[in-house]
């Protein structure tokens, strides 16, 4: 027996029948729930005949459009699966008063870990590298980002993650220690499961991939600008699209190393957080939140990019005070590297540590509030239209100044002892995640969704999805401002105090109204492709757009532009169409040449399996399985690097008979322009 | 896109700055890998940077165990900085040599990078097993934890390094001087040189400041 | 555009690159590089290990000459140099060094406060005997 036990212990390590959670209902239903949507979802594919399809024009493809759409699509699904989180949360906390509610403690310690790293690390991340990746290019005039084939290595990681993460669910278990696994609890000692080791390996391999992201924005905001696209010329989105990834490419790494020290702890006892042998549990908050507070930066500004252009497309106006702008981005991006102690106020650095980064982080609003005040006055004075992005970007305004306000007031050292892991600071961040990054998101998708896909989407439904949840986005969480002055701590599973009750009720009925926006916005997407003919954008300039992304047709063709746009100031594109009005087309036929783009590459989605493998390997400490899956990630780049031809050619009619088409739809487009 | 030739006047410099520097278009191939690159290498130092802090605060966290000093030999630290020096050079000289296209001058470069690479990697592997039989390792304290963690990421750091050196070589070998080859080559350079400025700060902070303590 | 002077540009120079040299004069750059860095090198080790020099200014000067050669093997190695096609990786690197600098100079600033303030268990055991 013990010899069959060994050979098990070898080829399985950790990983038996036990790590099916047979006994648990809720996971279990769900899972088989998603596997067998999963399996659906696959059998309809091969039958109908659509897997070549997908391999050739999605899996393998290096198009950054089409990557960013990927992104994009993870973010919404993984968006599902934390609002379901969500949505137990709430109604748990509403029914969970002098009793043990539906979900049992260490349950509920799950679902409160997976929808914190879910919702940032698989929501609001792709989301916004999403956007970025889709929009930038174009909005710089040009073909591709500088790495497309490491692009899609970097989103495949991120799936990667995602797939972990999910895999969690029904095979073992997630990690019960909240979002940043803080020590000692997520020590062996304390959380000897597989649950830490699942959120830490899913980060590692998903961190890589964002790292990869944004070494690749960098690098191509800073060396792939048109002509005459000089940095003072670039559009908001892109600027704060370099601040944001600039952050990436500084703060991941301290992420990746604070886990790696974790994992070691925990792998090989090692002692950086335990408690025994001089190990410091401090110093995890230290690093870790040296990482978490630029994160918070790295999803906001983009959002920030983003209400930018909404804001000066549907002003009909350039954005206000653009410089001031620009400086503001490149301060939030410097400063927010000197406010991390601000999340641990209360451990005990003293009082003149505590008073300089206090400081620090109220500084820190001054360059967010040039950004109202610019938004504000750029509205000024418009002609302001009220489609889906603005109301998106004016509902962002509001809320996200309520939720930069309570930040300063736990800016204030003293105050933060009082509210400090309290419901307030639960209420204050998702005002800002919330208000700032997921409208901002929103804002974006429907701003931008007709230039990926050709079409616009429904107004009506559009509407409502922005109504239900602005309205339940504020029914949820000021109740929970008011619970955390009553004082609330967080990720409580029940409690006895009558007094927050009322509360807790009133949250689960915001998150219902919530509930029904997150459909609202998927209704929109249904009715909209229904009706994607009447809706249909032959312009490529459906919003009377400024910057480079709408001189190209709706989808832009794989190339993005026919030639290198010539760029002369800032809002190039409304340049163009004022100058055109101006001096009438010139008719004289350019010249077209052949177009070299990057080949598709299955690269990223094979080492994504063998990422796959080697994290699932590495959590159930299946050690053959490891050197496996770490061979085969190296011999696909080996592979990868040996090839001959990594371009092929799009020779220049057909770039011609392209071009020919987009510029007949766009002189449509300019006499039509000339009636405003 | 003819209506690009054209641009109008009326929103061109609205703050009329009178001199403009035209940005000239995209950059070449070479400078966006290496700058790339050059990204990726600043993030890897800001990683290492966390180890280094880690040591810093971990350092005089003995529980009892070994202090740097008793344990530290400065001699091989010497040989290790010496290779590594040495390493950075014949890299350089390899990268001189695949610019002007001369297989022997690049094999030979390569080659002794390699060499001295690997003389390094010995050293250091000798000087960890050697602590570890003594009872010394790094779950015995939390300076020795910092301590195998932080040498070890370099070392880590260095054995990929020599992977790719040779991957390189064979890339050379197999295709000979290719613009693709060259831009990869050009990153190795950049890597090996960026392994060697950590080191400089693995062994004035860990050896010698730590040799004090 | 009757107002505005233009000022063609070249592409910046890729990190690591040199500026046009002949192979004698960037062989010439590497070894110049190579015995300042063992200069340099060699007077860390004598520094650390002598009674010659005042021992309390030991520290600042490995650190001095640490940094001294790291910015030898930037210059000579890596070739940074102050030229206008060197911005973009002067820029990208200061940022690094200020990220980094932050990190280590913030993590031992406030660990040293927080061990100050509230002592490691073992240390607390050791103060209650």
């Amino acid at each position: 027996m013990p010899a069959v036990r060994t050979v098990e212990a070898m080829m399985l390590g950790k990983l038996d029948w036990s790590a099916i959670p047979f006994g648990q209902p809720i996971p279990l239903i769900a899972g088989a729930v998603v596997l067998v949507a999963i399996l659906a979802v696959l059998i309809w594919v091969v039958v109908k005949g659509h897997l070549p399809y997908l391999w050739h024009e999605w899996i393998t493809s290096v198009d950054h459009k089409r990557i960013g759409v990927m992104y994009i699509l993870l973010a919404s699904v993984m968006l599902l699966r934390g609002g379901s989180d969500a949505i137990m949360m709430r109604i748990q906390q509403a029914v969970a008063y002098q009793s043990q509610g539906y979900l049992p403690p260490e349950h509920y310690n799950q679902i409160f870990s997976a929808h914190g790293t879910i919702m940032i690390f698989f929501t609001a991340m792709p989301f916004v590298i999403g956007l970025m990746n889709l929009v930038v290019p174009l909005q710089l005039g040009v073909r591709d980002v500088a790495f497309p084939t490491l692009n899609s290595v970097g989103f495949w990681l991120t799936a990667t993650g995602a797939l972990l993460v999910n895999i969690s669910l029904v095979v073992g278990e997630f990690a019960r220690t909240g979002w940043l696994a803080f020590p000692p609890l997520s020590e062996l000692s304390y959380s000897p499961g597989v649950g830490v080791d699942y959120y830490a390996w899913s980060l590692q391999i998903s961190g890589v991939g964002t790292l990869v992201a944004g070494i690749n924005l960098v690098t191509t905001v800073l060396k792939l600008r048109t002509k005459g696209m000089n940095y003072l010329r670039m559009p908001m989105f892109c600027w704060t699209t370099l601040a944001s990834n600039l952050l990436i490419v500084a703060a991941f790494p301290i992420l990746t190393a604070t886990l790696a020290m974790l994992l070691l702890d925990r792998y090989l006892g090692f002692h950086f957080f335990t408690n025994e042998a001089g190990g410091n549990v401090m110093m995890f908050m230290n690093l870790i939140w040296a990482w978490g507070h630029p994160e918070v930066y790295i999803l906001v500004l983009p959002a920030f990019g983003i209400f930018s252009e909404v804001v000066s497309t549907f002003s009909g106006k350039a954005l206000f005070g653009y410089r001031s702008m620009v400086l503001a981005t490149m301060a939030i991006c410097v400063i927010s590297f000197m406010v991390w102690l601000h999340h641990f106020f209360t451990m005990g650095a003293g009082p003149d540590v505590n008073a300089i980064f206090g400081i620090a982080s109220m500084i820190i609003a001054v360059p967010t509030g040039v950004k109202i005040y610019n938004w504000l006055f750029t509205m000024y004075g418009g002609r302001i239209r009220f489609a889906t992005p603005m109301l998106w970007a004016v509902g962002f305004m509001v809320t996200f100044i309520i939720g930069g306000l309570t930040g300063v007031l736990v800016a204030v050292p003293p105050a933060d002892f009082m509210l400090h892991n309290s419901m307030f600071l639960v209420a204050h961040f998702h005002n800002v995640i919330i208000g700032g990054v997921l409208f901002g998101a929103f804002a974006g998708f429907e701003y931008w969704f007709p230039k990926a896909f050709g079409f616009r989407l429904d107004e009506r439904w559009g509407k409502r999805a922005f109504w239900f949840t602005f309205t339940g986005f504020y029914v949820t969480f000021v109740p929970l401002y008011v619970a955390g002055m009553l004082g609330m701590t967080r990720r409580l599973q029940h409690y006895e105090v009558a007094a927050w009750r009322p509360w807790m009720i009133v949250a689960a009925f915001g998150m219902a109204v919530l509930t029904i926006g997150v459909i609202c916005q998927i209704m929109q997407l249904v009715v909209s492709i229904r009706n994607r003919e009447a809706l249909r954008d032959r312009t490529g300039d459906p919003w009377d757009g400024r910057s480079l992304e709408w001189a190209t047709s709706s989808p832009p063709p794989v190339f993005n532009f026919a030639f290198h746009p010539d760029v002369r100031g800032e809002d190039a594109y409304w340049d163009m169409k004022v100058a055109a009005q101006q001096q009438s087309l010139d008719h004289t036929a350019p010249e077209y040449h052949d177009i070299e783009m990057p080949k598709n590459s299955p690269t990223g989605f094979v080492c994504a399996f063998f990422a796959t493998i080697m994290g699932f390997a590495l959590i159930w400490h299946i050690w053959w399985m490891v050197i496996l899956g770490g061979i085969g990630a190296i011999a696909t780049f080996v592979v990868f690097a040996w090839r001959d031809h990594d371009e092929y050619v799009i020779p220049a009619a057909e770039v011609a008979r392209i071009d020919r088409i987009n510029l007949e739809e766009r002189r449509g487009l300019v006499s039509m322009a000339g009636m405003i | 896109m003819s209506m690009t030739a054209t641009v109008g006047r009326a929103h061109a410099d609205p703050h009329h700055i009178g001199l403009v520097v035209e940005h000239p278009g995209p950059a070449p191939k070479r400078t966006v890998t290496a700058y790339g690159f050059w990204v990726f290498l600043l993030s890897d130092i800001v990683m290492f940077s966390c180890f280094f802090a880690a040591y810093a605060v971990l350092a005089d966290q003995t529980a009892g165990g070994p202090k740097g000093s008793e344990i530290f030999e400065q001699r091989n630290v010497a040989i290790e900085t010496v290779c590594l020096l040495l390493s950075s050079f014949t890299c350089g000289m390899a990268s001189i040599a695949a610019d002007v296209r001369n297989r022997f001058w690049f094999y030979l470069g390569m080659a002794v990078t390699c060499v001295l690479g690997l003389i390094f990697l010995a050293i250091e592997f000798r000087e960890f097993a050697d602590l570890v039989s003594r009872g010394y390792g790094p779950s015995r304290s939390a300076f020795l934890t910092s301590f195998f963690s932080l040498v070890g990421c370099h070392g880590l750091h260095v054995s990929a390094g020599i992977l790719w050196l040779l991957t390189m070589m064979a890339q050379v070998f197999a295709k000979g001087f290719r613009a693709d080859v060259l831009r990869r080559m050009m990153c190795f350079a950049l890597f090996w040189h960026a392994l060697d400025i950590v080191w400089v700060g693995v062994f004035s902070v860990v050896y010698l400041l730590g040799s004090g303590v | 555009m009757s107002d505005q002077t233009h000022m063609p540009v070249e592409h910046d120079l890729a990190p690591g690159e040199e500026e046009q040299h002949s192979v004698g004069e960037r062989i010439t750059g590497y070894v110049v590089g190579l015995a300042l860095a063992l200069l340099l090198t060699a007077t860390s080790f004598f520094i650390a290990g002598t009674n010659l020099v005042w021992q309390p200014s030991i520290p600042v000067a490995l650190i001095v000459l640490a940094i001294a050669q790291m910015g030898v093997h930037l210059v000579f190695f890596l070739h940074i140099t102050t030229g206008p096609d060197n911005t973009n990786n002067v820029l990208a690197l200061a940022f690094g060094l200020m990220v980094v600098f932050l990190v280590v100079g913030g993590t031992v600033w406030i660990m040293g406060h927080l061990n100050q303030n509230m002592p490691p268990m073992d240390q607390i055991m050791q103060m209650r005997q």
